[in-house]
């Protein structure tokens, strides 16, 4: 008996399009490997000198350190005015393409469609453009940080939004409330965690991303890596990056420690 | 108060509401209520109970008629007019729909954004008056030590009376209440249900309220409307009508009649 009632489970059907995309992936994996004419053995080939490199990193030349400071500030500045002013145009741009805040599809569809594109651009591409726009400087790292970090906040905190419970919003409709009242009122007290959450994790991307930065000449600590790299100074080097890592994780653990405690 | 001069407050006229042009939610409804009533509207699960009263303040748009709020059209209304007719128009609803990370004192002050411009609201600047407005209506329905905690630390029947207390502070003329004792115990309902009708006796709000409960709907009643299908298959005083119609209503949905 029982065995009868197991057997009336129905199989779930064989979807023949699942098995066309294993086979494409596969395919295009090997394709990519030819075409690109990728080869494990490349790497192994040049393992001494790498391990050389490594060698001369491994012994930082200390007495660069007073040199490195300045520029390291600039790269903490550029991150956290980057994380702001991203942060504040994520903000107002998630209210207008949250469909459950503006109910005109049209509008939430072009907007969403910008934001699409925006977000697909890398970061150091958007440096070399602000580079190319406003010239060598942490002003051109600045404004690439800005718009990476709308293009992070922004989708994470437009899904955030659209997944608020509605009830709050139904009830100050009711009440007569007008839609920066909505927002203010039934909107924002439900997501305002979500957003200095997400702000504080594109902040955690954005120190990492603003050291290299300086490599294409948009401001920050990136300058001296390109500079001892090119002068195969690996001492200096090696401090530089020490010097990064140290911060990065720094940074990184506060950020990460304060969003736990925001979502409790 | 509620058998003075009988004066319409809600008009439905032929209103008709159709989902996504097949459901059908109300059909060609015509319904006057009368300022000061307690009216309990009574019906199987999608009948058309909550389309009714969610019309009534346009949470939902009809698809034909019209519906008058003290002489009003609210289906006409667009914008700041639409606003003000809400305004005289409070809510209650199965599941409080309060703001859960926000204070019950804000929650109560919500009710009455709309008498204020909105920077005003954005920016909290609330008067002393109805800080101490909000602080009364708490202590109304029994609530005054709850004041700045936050609305989910509270009880499902602490916070169905939080959202009474946020009615009080809109002062309306109306009360929508869509099965407001749903998600409460029986001795929690009574409780919730007396403080509506204390809304209607004290201040003279008139009532619609959905009940699953027939017991409930006879003790809090004074009119009892049936719906059954999106249409209104029966609606007279409470105090005449018979058992056999209840059964009628939630038994005979396969009879014709
Ligand atoms: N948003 C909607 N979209 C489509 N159909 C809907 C929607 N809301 C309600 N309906 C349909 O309209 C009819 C009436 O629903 P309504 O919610 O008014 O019933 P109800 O009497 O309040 O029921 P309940 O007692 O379960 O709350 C039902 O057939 C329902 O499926
Ligand atoms: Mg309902």
């Amino acid at each position: 008996m029982i065995d009868d009632s197991l057997t009336q489970l129905p199989k779930k059907r064989f979807k023949i399009i699942n098995l066309i995309w294993l086979i494409v992936l596969i395919a295009g994996l090997f394709i990519s490997i030819n075409v690109t004419n990728t080869h494990i053995s490349v790497l192994f080939e040049n393992f001494s000198q790498f391990s050389d490199i490594f060698v001369q990193m491994a012994n930082p030349d200390w007495s660069y350190f007073p040199t490195v400071i300045p520029l390291l500030l600039e790269t903490i500045k550029m991150a956290v005015l980057g994380t702001i002013i991203g942060s504040a145009l994520a903000f107002v741009y998630s209210l207008l393409i949250a469909r459950n805040i503006i109910k005109n599809k049209l509008v939430t569809g072009v907007l969403r469609f910008i934001m699409n594109i925006i977000r697909t651009i890398p970061d150091l591409l958007l440096g070399a453009i602000f580079v190319a726009i406003v010239g060598i400087g942490p002003v051109a790292g600045i404004l690439a940080l800005s718009v990476f970090t709308f293009g992070v906040v922004v989708k994470l905190f437009y899904e955030a939004i659209e997944t608020i419970d509605p009830g709050p919003i139904e009830a100050l409709t009711a009440v007569g409330a007008n839609k920066l009242q909505i927002i203010c009122f039934a909107i924002l007290p439900q997501v305002m965690t979500y957003f200095i959450s997400y702000s504080l994790y594109a902040f955690e991307i954005n120190v990492r991303a603003s050291t290299v930065l300086g490599y294409i000449g948009a401001g920050g600590i990136g300058l001296y890596l390109q500079q001892t790299l090119q002068v195969f100074d690996y001492a200096k080097t090696g401090t530089i990056i020490l010097v990064i890592i140290v911060v990065v994780v720094l940074i990184d653990y506060i950020s990460s420690k304060s969003r736990e405690a925001l979502m409790k | 108060m509620t058998d003075s001069a009988i004066e319409p407050m809600i008009e439905l006229r032929n209103v008709k509401k159709v989902y996504d042009k097949k459901v059908v939610g109300l059909k060609k409804v015509n319904l006057t209520i009368n300022k000061g009533e307690f009216v309990v509207v009574v019906g199987l699960s999608g009948a058309g109970k909550s389309t009714l009263l969610r019309s009534i303040n346009r949470l939902i748009d009809v698809t034909e008629g019209d519906i008058l709020i003290d002489g009003k059209s609210i289906t006409k209304a667009r914008g700041k007019k639409l606003r003000l007719l809400r305004r005289n128009i409070g809510m209650i609803f199965q599941n409080f729909n309060l703001v859960k990370r926000s204070s019950v004192l804000r929650n109560v002050l919500a009710g009455r954004v709309a008498y204020y411009p909105t920077w005003k609201t954005i920016f909290n600047l609330f008067t002393k008056e109805d800080k101490e407005r909000a602080y009364e209506a708490l202590k109304q329905v029994d609530l005054a030590d709850k004041v700045y905690a936050r609305a989910d630390e509270l009880s499902g029947g602490q916070q169905q009376r939080v959202a009474i207390a946020r009615v009080l502070m809109q002062n309306p003329k109306v009360i929508l209440a869509d099965e407001p004792t749903a998600s409460l115990d029986p001795q929690t309902s009574l409780k919730v249900m007396e403080d509506l009708k204390m809304l209607n006796e004290k201040h003279g709000m008139t009532v619609i309220a959905n009940l699953h409960s027939v017991e409930l709907a006879r003790k809090f009643g004074q009119r009892v409307i049936g719906i059954r299908a999106g249409e209104i298959i029966y609606d007279g005083k409470m105090s005449a009508t018979p058992e056999s119609v209840f059964t009628k209503i939630y038994n005979g949905g396969e009879e014709d009649d």
